[in-house]
């Protein structure tokens, strides 16, 4: 090991002279690496940042909420089963919350009923079309992991009162007051004026899905004083232990049958959804949006990769006297081999530095130019680029090493 | 030059060939280099090894070189057998027994001298600070003391090949295989190498010169002919105008 370890650290100064020596050369074919490893580099940046766009819009509708719908949320063949179910209405929240409360040991632990609507919102001159608009009660902060920056969500008595209150997206509330603080306004929707007592924290959007940047959310009773037509309406309950969601899911079936008295023989008119659902019809999306460019830009370091084999074929067989004369003096096979294949991967590996740091700063630029892009550079990424870099080194130093390793020193020293 | 004259005495047998031979395939026919040459060459001896090309004479030097094999016959070097060693123990032996000096020097073109002379020591893995110290001694023992930071372009060819033999002895090798190592070199400087290794006889090294020039081999105390793949003639001294066996 010792001896290995002395080996290798003679090598890395054989490797370092080489290099020195042959700069232009060195610097060219290292470019090939370089451009590989900003181009997986990149490319694993936008994976990474799409996957924790995923994340963050899943984590909007929380881990441990089932969801009681019309559809379910994944794709489904027979959508005639599904078309003629009665919709769900926002009263079996009350409904099952009795339930709940009188079943002892529940794994539940509130319904909230959730009503929306696209609508768009004024104030003064400023209108934002297209926004959502939820009808809801007090507890859907219980079953929700949305914050306000300002104000705060609606009371209890609000809720029930069906109060003229509103609590805003960031993005909305950026539109409607870029220079006003908006707590306390009045802004127009539907011809009705909602009084703003709240605005959520910044969420962040992806590919615009289910951020609450961009939505407002009221008393139910407001909601449905004033939009009571066709609406969607949902019912979401929160889960005491997440580790049991099953169980949960098993219990809520239960009361949901219960409330629309369907006897036992008959299925399940509804559906109850969580999180998981969507990720899993999401997940094989992103993976293959991940494995596509990945493969993509793989290719474009194995050209690299191309390079730098070829410029060793050449390195061994310019100096094929020299391997020669180091045979001679008592180079053992290993020893050459190493030689070789440090030359390479310490090619490749400053290749896979520079190439870092241009990808970190590229990345820099875009997320100043763009700041939605979804670009996330992390500390595992350079580690694996790095590892990239070295055995993209090892394989394309490997074949060129192995021949100068197994040349016989009599025809090697005779070599012009 | 009346050192020319003082044959130190010879110590025990370093090389014992016996009956080996070398056969090439060459396409399809079959070259048979070497035909069953035995020789023994003894510590301090100061040998030349001469003879006309195809004689086989360069194969012969790769063998006592453990650079290759014999197709067959015994090879013992300090008792050791060769002839059946792989790769990576002949390196050692290379490594730890044998100095080689070229005739094309050899030396790594981008290092300095000390470099150079330190690499048969790096293979043998000592550590750098006695590396360092060992290869300058070597190189102020060949008169480079003052040239050890200077690349081989920076030097004469002289200089070149005392920087290789500099790199021969700095393992402490039991014989020196030196192949025309005045071949490059005009007749002034060639002499003065030849000083140089006449010095190394006197202080105890073993010398085996590969060449094809009576000058040159003329140095040596016992010189061996060869001619298509077998020993002609192995005698004591050298008579330039004979080239003839002197009686023992």
């Amino acid at each position: 090991m010792k001896r290995f370890l002395y080996e290798l650290g003679e090598s890395w100064k054989i490797a370092a002279a080489q290099m020195r020596s042959n700069l232009t050369r060195s610097t060219l074919t290292a470019l090939g690496v370089i451009i590989g490893i900003i181009a997986v580099t990149l490319m694993g940046t936008a994976v990474n940042g799409i996957s924790i766009g995923f994340d963050k819009s899943m984590a909007v509708l929380g881990d441990d909420v089932l969801y009681v719908t019309q559809w379910p949320w994944k794709p489904v063949d027979d959508w005639w089963n599904y078309r003629d179910r009665k919709k769900i209405k926002t009263e079996y929240a009350e409904t099952l919350n009795r339930m709940i409360a009188a079943t002892p040991n529940s794994n539940l632990v509130v319904a909230v009923p959730t009503s929306n609507f696209m609508r768009s919102i004024k104030y003064g001159g400023n209108q934002v079309n297209n926004v959502f608009v939820l009808g809801t009660t007090s507890d859907f902060i219980i079953t929700s992991t949305i914050d306000c920056t300002a104000g705060r969500f609606f009371n209890e008595l609000e809720s029930r009162g069906g109060a003229n209150v509103v609590v805003i997206g960031y993005d909305v509330a950026d539109a409607l007051f870029p220079s006003e603080n908006p707590i306390d306004k009045s802004v127009l929707i539907n011809g009705q004026l909602f009084k703003v007592i709240g605005v959520n924290t910044r969420q962040g959007t992806f590919l615009g899905l289910f951020s609450w940047d961009s939505m407002v959310a009221m008393p139910l009773g407001a909601f449905n004083k004033y939009f009571s037509a066709k609406t969607e309406s949902d019912v979401r309950v929160k889960v005491k232990d997440k580790t049991r969601l099953a169980d949960a899911k098993d219990e809520l079936t239960g009361l949901m049958r219960r409330v629309r008295g369907l006897p036992p023989e008959k299925k399940d008119d509804f559906s109850i959804n969580e999180q998981q659902a969507f990720k899993s019809t999401l997940d094989p999306m992103k993976n293959s949006i991940a494995i596509a460019g990945l493969f993509i830009t793989g290719l474009s370091l194995f050209v690299g990769a191309i390079g730098i084999m070829n410029i060793t074929f050449v390195s061994v067989k310019e100096r094929t006297k020299e391997i020669g004369t180091r045979k001679a003096l008592g180079a053992r096979r290993r020893t050459i081999l190493l030689q070789f294949l440090i030359e390479s991967t310490a090619l490749c590996l400053l290749g896979g530095f520079v190439g870092l740091a241009f990808a970190y700063l590229m990345c820099f630029g875009i997320g100043k130019a763009v700041p939605s892009f979804p670009i996330h550079f992390s500390l595992g990424l350079v580690l694996i680029s790095m590892i990239v870099s070295i055995l993209t080194g090892l394989f394309s130093g490997f074949a060129p090493a192995w021949t100068a390793s197994r040349l016989d020193p009599v025809t090697a020293l005779r070599y012009e | 030059m009346e050192t020319r004259n003082s044959i130190r005495p010879p110590g025990p047998v370093v090389i014992d060939i016996e009956n080996i031979t070398k056969e090439y395939v060459m396409g399809e026919e079959v070259v048979r280099a070497l035909r069953g040459v035995s020789l023994q060459i003894r510590r301090n001896e100061y040998l030349a090894i001469m003879g006309p090309s195809g004689s086989g004479k360069s194969t012969l030097m790769n063998m006592l070189g453990c650079l290759d094999t014999p197709t067959s016959g015994r090879y013992e070097f300090n008792g050791k057998n060769v002839a059946e060693m792989d790769d990576d123990e002949l390196a050692a032996v290379r490594n730890r027994e044998i100095g080689f000096v070229f005739q094309t020097f050899n030396l790594l073109p981008r290092s300095t001298s000390l470099r150079n002379v330190e690499l048969p020591l790096i293979y043998a893995g000592i550590n750098p600070d006695r590396r360092v110290e060992r290869a300058a001694q070597v190189l102020a023992d060949v008169g480079l003391g003052d040239r050890i930071h200077h690349k081989p372009n920076e030097l004469s060819g002289g200089q070149r090949q005392r920087v290789a033999i500099a790199r021969a002895l700095v393992n402490g090798p039991s014989i020196i295989l030196a192949d025309e190592p005045t071949g490059n070199l005009d007749s002034k400087t060639g002499e003065e190498i030849m000083e140089l290794v006449e010095n190394l006889y006197q202080h105890g090294n073993t010398i085996i010169l590969v060449t094809h020039e009576r000058d040159i081999a003329a140095h040596a105390r016992r010189t061996v002919h060869l001619r298509d793949g077998l020993i002609e003639m192995d005698h004591v001294g050298f008579i330039p105008e004979l080239d003839l066996p002197v009686a023992r």
